[in-house]
């Protein structure tokens, strides 16, 4: 069991869920985990100072450590934050690699949201983005 | 007996951490934050307990998704702060309480809360920023400290019912240990945020003002929030709300709001701070 494998949408059967209508928001639940597990090993095993090093020396040697999908390899390598959200990973390992680029959580965010840094910090500083007309994908679709 | 003296909720942003370490609390953007925490610090230096159970989550640090325990009790005799990929935290190693720690294990197990037993846990910033909000920058912690870590990351975390009674537990095992230790039970994480996704950024302090209000005055109404409420109103790692239920749970169910702090921003999130206390304490000479 390498929990690698994708998962085709559509073809697994995967059971609707209450929030699936949040819009721009990956829950991180078993499928989601499964499909992201050799991603977010790779993510945590920055941690360690050594791996660090090893990654910084060689990170296509390094990389082929951990079985990624063809995808996954792409979104690490080319540093695509939603698209690594949307082939299994979490935040919170994703952001192991943020943190070895030395980039912040803000700097991520706004990747993620499509806005520049600039965009991202002052909405934040400005309330931050609102609950409403957030809170459901058809709300989005309007738009 | 132990006894319960109080409940601190806090959020645990690592950006407050790191504008502690490196002395960012007089710059402009900090400033606003650490002057509302001020009295905070301040109550917790005079109330003084001996030991503080943090309730908070391990983001990838201790845990990896190879093992996921849901609710994982530190019993260790200090806790390292880890290394989150920058280098650990320059803070101090937490003085762990074993005795008191296996005392609550057991008991909470023969309560049946099936509570994981961490021996080694190194503890994230999930810990060591609420207590860097409450003691600033001590040489060592001036308390002992025991960890419960909760998952909250992989989907689903504990329901707020489950954690709220999981609270209760925790009250039954530290009346129930001989010492007279005075403890307050720190409830971390939240308030509103999401780190992930095109809605990044997401804050919505109506909500959080509410949840505060709630957990004084309702929390066994609060406590059957469902999990999508909180990932629609409060933001994916808002979630997080449900680990000070169990703080709340730890206390009487009149308690008195000692003090409250609510700030927008702190990096990405919004942050709360509450204290309460029982609204009559055990100590009290008058209600003896």
């Amino acid at each position: 069991m390498t929990g690698t494998e994708p998962q085709p949408e559509g073809t697994t059967g995967r059971q609707p869920r209450d929030y699936d209508d949040i819009p721009g928001t990956y829950v991180f639940d078993g499928q989601h985990s499964r499909r992201g597990y050799a991603l977010n090993m790779f993510c945590m095993s920055l941690n360690e100072a050594e791996n660090r090093d090893a990654f910084t020396t060689d990170p296509s040697g390094y990389l082929d450590g951990f079985d990624l999908t063809p995808e996954q390899r792409t979104a690490v390598e080319e540093r695509q934050w939603l698209e690594m959200l949307q082939l299994g990973g979490n935040i919170y390992y994703t952001f192991k690699l943020a943190i070895f680029d030395g980039l912040s959580m803000q700097q991520v965010g706004a990747s993620m949201s499509g806005v520049t840094f600039e965009e991202f910090s002052q909405m934040m500083i400005d309330g931050g983005r609102s609950a409403d007309g957030n809170r459901y994908q058809h709300e989005w679709n309007a738009n | 007996m132990a006894e319960i003296i109080a409940g601190v909720g806090t959020s645990h942003v690592p950006a407050v951490g790191a504008a502690i370490d490196h002395s960012k609390g007089d710059q402009p953007y900090w400033a606003p934050f650490f002057d509302k925490i001020a009295p905070a610090r301040d109550w917790m230096a005079e109330t003084q307990p001996d030991v503080c159970i943090v309730v908070y989550n391990d983001h990838a640090s201790a845990f990896s998704l190879e093992l996921i325990p849901t609710f994982a009790l530190g019993v260790a005799s200090s806790f390292p702060p880890a290394d989150e990929g920058y280098g650990p935290r320059g803070v101090p190693a937490a003085e762990g309480h074993p005795e008191m720690a296996w005392h609550l294990a057991e008991s909470l197990i023969l309560d049946e809360f099936d509570i994981t037993i961490a021996n080694k846990l190194p503890i994230d910033h999930g810990c060591t920023v609420p207590l860097s909000v409450m003691y600033d920058q001590p040489e060592s912690w001036p308390c002992k400290i025991i960890p419960l870590c909760v998952n909250v990351i992989q989907y689903p975390a504990p329901t707020g019912n489950r954690c709220y009674n999981l609270g209760k537990a925790i009250r039954r095992a530290v009346d129930s240990w001989p010492g007279n230790e005075r403890v307050a039970i720190f409830g971390t994480g939240g308030m509103s945020h999401q780190l992930q996704g095109e809605r990044a950024g997401l804050v919505n302090t109506d909500f959080d003002l509410a949840f505060m209000d709630r957990l004084v005055s309702d929390p066994a109404g609060q406590a059957q929030v469902p999990h999508t409420e909180y990932l629609r109103e409060a933001g994916s790692e808002g979630i997080e709300l449900v680990m000070w239920l169990i703080m709340r749970g730890a206390l009487d169910d009149q308690v008195r709001e000692v003090y409250r702090a609510h700030h927008v921003p702190t990096s990405n999130t919004s942050n709360g701070l509450i204290i309460l206390e029982n609204a009559v304490s055990v100590t009290d000479p008058a209600a003896a």
